[in-house]
């Protein structure tokens, strides 16, 4: 098998908000050669069939946003290859990649990862029942809607009643298929309130909180599913289609098999505050370190990193190592995961298990407090929960682990909700 | 080359004057088997149908993929013997036809005193069914071989011929060697009643009348019922025992180096854990004896429960991503050994209760079939076989190149460089040649079979749409 060899400066894998952006900042710097590897035929990422606005200023759309930082990035020099797959490893900072120009091996000085998220599938939920067509996730439902014109079906159950579950009702009501319901296990929807009274009111849209997917139905094509209500009640929804969405996942294959360690809770590459991994000169960025976040916040991850990539290749970065960023239940997870001492970070994103009402961030090391923040509103599960990032100015890099905790309007109240 | 999926048999509604040689009912792995069988006999005129829109759509797409070496069967039954001349029959048409196998060797893993008891009962019973090469293996030993192994095992009975198979590309190759050969493969034809007419079994079907002077039942779970229409009656009654699996992430692969099978007890088979040759790793099945010979739903206890039991074999696997679930059907019936039996005055064959070895014994199947009919009708005349020519199937199995890591495939051409389902990696250029291939799939699941395309841990989130737009028919298949 012959693989063709090269070299360049930097390697990006995955050109979606975060991989380009980073790709941006870098080529931009005049760092080199800087290749972005995209294994979709278009670059762009998941805005590309996110047709909803929101994605920057004056209701940007997704393939706006997304046509418009593939052409920052090319502007700034970058490369992007695009139907090309990076299949795996030949060696700490060699990729081996797959294209119909054949197959090639690309040494890096420094790799960055930005292989994104994807929503959990029907099976990976452990949803029981038969295996019908007509069972998608957002991403598919999206993809065979905006990219594609697919017919999808006529009568939908979307399961899942947090923003991406909203996006799925807008694609589904494009397809003209009729939506019977919004269903989520949580005590209460999580779409913003516009959006809620828009599905509710405007197009009618019953929003079932407190109800899990028991099963479905039907054989070739889906018939219907049955849904056990918060009571233990069980009833049946004749439906063709059912979109599941939310229940995003790091997609860490390439991490993982470059043995990067991942952190526990993300289930994405365990980071610093400056995107480095456990392995030196490979970086993550955007939604494979928290799954997920909007496309603006993976962009400003993505030239944040630029800047710690610059750094790692001509030496002026902080040492390595810091100590864990750890939190306690009810919180779940806090990326980055590690404190870089002295090296300020633009903001932690967090996610919280239950409900909080107006919770107060608590961040301690050694028994010291280092910052404590009021939420001004619900911390809702699956919802973004960001933190400010310049106490990491104050961690001590010889300490123990920094914690953050929830506390009370006192600290060690606890804040949580009792819904 | 024909393959039928609609309109009627016979066109205008004219039966042709000279009616089939042989019919056989079902194209699962039995069927397709036995019709790529016969059709080593070029002078026959053979039809296979089939209910479903595609081979292999029960029993044989839903099984534990195990090539087995038939250690455990009862000594001196008819499905002893098959496996055995099955596994040695099906291991070497699959180096042949490049069906993916992988001998990892099976454990079977001791996990209390009556297990580790039941061990050497074991090996004599491998011993009487002519297996010499398992032996006892030590609690230090098992754990050495199997170094995530959940704490407690007590030590395993190691059998080291037993291997993984790709159950789908099996049935493929038979059916597409068959069809090759000249076989009639009817798809969609479900057969409702079936009598006698000038010495022929007249068959009406959902897609009108065939006929057949010799007609094999490989009915699999719908045995009994031809039993009956042909018959007026049947021996035995097919009960179908519904085992539900749970494919893990092939992120979990290494977790596991050996078929980790229970020791059966009196409280019956256990889970086992497995390795696919697709990279996955398999947990199940369940037992689940039922009425609806259509059950094919998973349901909540019976995931429940096989995660518990994963749990205690090895427990890592339980913390990966699951890629699938599935509930397939065996075939059960109230008799031990398999079913088969030639009724010769009625031209006739039973091939029934073809339980989870049918997939092993499946050409030994066939050639004893073959056999009976040439016995029981001797007006066939089934001397002197012909080898077919060769088929060579695409590589499904991670243990061998796949084609998206074959600079020497994607330099003739490039759709074979370009991935379109990015978890399983499977390119374009395989899409394109299963949708021409000599038996094409009916539905994006017949796809995923032939190519694994949407088949991986994203089940369609990245590529779902794409690949529906290939097979419907919308893409390009000029080069890049």
């Amino acid at each position: 098998m012959t693989r063709r060899q090269r070299g360049v400066d930097v390697l990006v894998v995955g050109a979606g908000p975060a991989g380009l952006a980073a790709a941006r900042g870098l080529a931009e710097h005049g760092v080199g050669v800087v290749e972005v590897l995209e294994r979709e035929v278009v670059a762009g990422g998941v805005p590309r069939h996110c047709h909803h606005r929101g994605f920057g200023r004056w209701g940007v759309t997704g393939p706006q946003y997304a046509a418009r930082t593939v052409e920052a990035a090319l502007g700034s020099g970058a490369r992007v290859r695009t139907g090309v797959t990076a299949t795996g490893w030949a060696g700490p900072l060699t990729l081996d990649t797959t294209g119909p120009h054949g197959l090639e091996r690309i040494t890096a000085r420094a790799v960055v990862l930005a292989t994104g998220a994807r929503e959990r599938p029907r099976s990976a939920r452990l949803v029981p029942g038969t295996r019908p067509a007509g069972v998608l996730t957002t991403g598919e439902l999206q993809q065979a809607v905006h990219l594609h014109g697919q017919r999808v079906g006529t009568r939908a159950v979307v399961v899942g009643a947090e923003p991406v579950g909203y996006a799925a009702l807008s694609a589904l009501r494009r397809a003209r298929v009729t939506v019977v319901a919004l269903t989520t296990d949580q005590p209460r929807h999580q779409l913003g309130r516009a959006s809620a009274v828009a599905a509710r009111i405007g197009h009618g849209v019953p929003v079932l909180t407190g109800t899990t997917v028991a099963e479905l139905l039907g054989r070739g094509r889906l018939s219907g599913v049955r849904l056990r209500h918060r009571d233990g009640r069980l009833t049946t929804v004749d439906c063709d289609t059912v979109v599941f969405t939310g229940d995003f996942v790091p997609d860490h294959e390439l991490a993982r098999r470059g043995g990067v360690a991942l952190d526990p809770g993300t289930r994405g590459p365990a980071v610093d505050g400056a995107f480095r991994t456990g392995v030196e000169g490979v970086f993550a960025v955007g939604n494979v370190l928290h799954a997920v976040e909007p496309a603006l916040w993976a962009a400003r991850e993505g030239a944040l990193a630029a800047d710690a990539v610059r750094g790692f290749l001509d030496g002026s970065g902080p040492a390595p190592g810091g100590p864990a960023i750890e939190v306690a239940a009810p919180l779940r997870w806090v990326a980055p995961n590690r404190a870089v001492p002295g090296v300020p970070v633009d903001g932690f994103v967090l996610r919280t298990a239950q409900a909080l009402t107006r919770p107060v961030l608590v961040v301690t090391q050694d028994g010291h407090r280092l910052h404590r923040q009021y939420v001004p509103r619900r911390a809702l599960p699956n919802r973004t929960l960001r933190l400010a990032g310049h106490w990491t100015g104050k961690v001590d890099a010889a300490g123990g682990p920094v914690r953050i905790t929830v506390g009370g309007l006192r600290d060690g109240i606890f804040g949580a909700a009792t819904e | 080359m024909t393959v039928t999926t609609k309109g009627p048999l016979s066109p205008k509604g004219q039966l042709s004057p000279r009616p089939y040689d042989v019919a056989v009912v079902g194209a699962g792995v039995v069927g397709t088997a036995i019709a790529r069988e016969l059709a080593r006999h070029p002078h026959l005129r053979i039809a296979l149908v089939e209910a479903s829109g595609d081979v292999g759509d029960g029993t044989s797409k839903a099984n534990t993929a195990i090539l087995h070496t038939g250690f455990d069967a009862v000594p001196g039954s008819l499905e002893s013997r098959l496996v055995r001349e099955g596994q040695r029959l099906l291991s070497a048409y699959a180096a042949e036809s490049g069906i993916p196998v992988e001998t990892v060797g099976a454990l079977l893993v001791a996990w209390d005193d009556e297990q580790l008891d039941a061990l050497p009962g074991l090996l004599e019973k491998a011993g009487h069914n002519g297996y010499d090469a398992a032996r006892i293996i030590s609690a230090d030993e098992t754990r050495a071989r199997e170094p995530h192994l959940g704490p407690g095992a007590l030590g395993a009975l190691d059998v080291p011929g037993e291997s993984i198979i790709c159950p789908w590309t099996t049935t493929l190759a038979y059916a597409t060697q068959a069809v090759r050969s000249g076989v009639d493969l009817h798809l969609n034809v479900r057969v409702e009643k079936v009598s006698s007419e000038d010495g022929a079994h007249l068959l009406d079907t959902s897609r009108g009348a065939l006929r057949a002077r010799f007609l094999v039942n490989a009915a699999g779970l719908n045995a009994d019922v031809l039993d009956r229409l042909v018959l007026g009656s049947g021996d035995f009654t097919v009960t179908p025992r519904r085992g539900q699996l749970i494919v893990f992430d092939k992120l979990a692969r290494d977790l596991v180096r050996h078929i980790l099978l229970p020791v059966p007890t009196a409280l019956g088979k256990g889970v086992l854990v497995a390795p696919t040759v697709y990279g996955n790793v398999l947990l199940g099945p369940t037992a689940e004896d039922l009425d609806d010979k259509t059950a094919t739903g998973t349901t909540a206890d019976g995931l429940d429960g096989l995660l518990t039991k994963g749990r205690r074999i090895l427990p890592a696997l339980v913390d990966e991503e699951v890629t699938a679930v599935y509930a397939g059907l065996r075939a059960a019936t109230e008799h031990d050994d398999y079913r088969i039996r030639c009724h010769e005055g009625r031209r006739y064959v039973t091939v029934g209760g073809i339980r989870s070895t049918g997939l092993t014994a499946s050409m030994a199947i066939a050639a004893h079939v073959a056999g009976l009919i040439a016995e029981a009708d001797p007006g066939l005349d089934l001397k002197d076989p012909v080898e077919p020519l060769p088929v060579h199937m695409p590589n499904l199995g991670e243990a061998f190149p796949r084609p998206y890591q074959r600079a020497d495939l994607i330099a003739t051409d490039p759709a074979y460089g370009t991935i379109v389902c990015h978890c399983e990696r499977v390119t374009r250029g395989e899409i394109r040649d299963a949708l021409i291939s000599t038996v094409p799939p009916a539905s994006l699941e017949g796809l995923r079979r032939r190519t694994r395309a949407r088949g991986g841990r994203c089940q369609g989130f990245y590529c779902g749409a794409a690949v529906r737009v290939l097979h419907e028919g919308r893409g390009e298949w000029g080069p890049e």
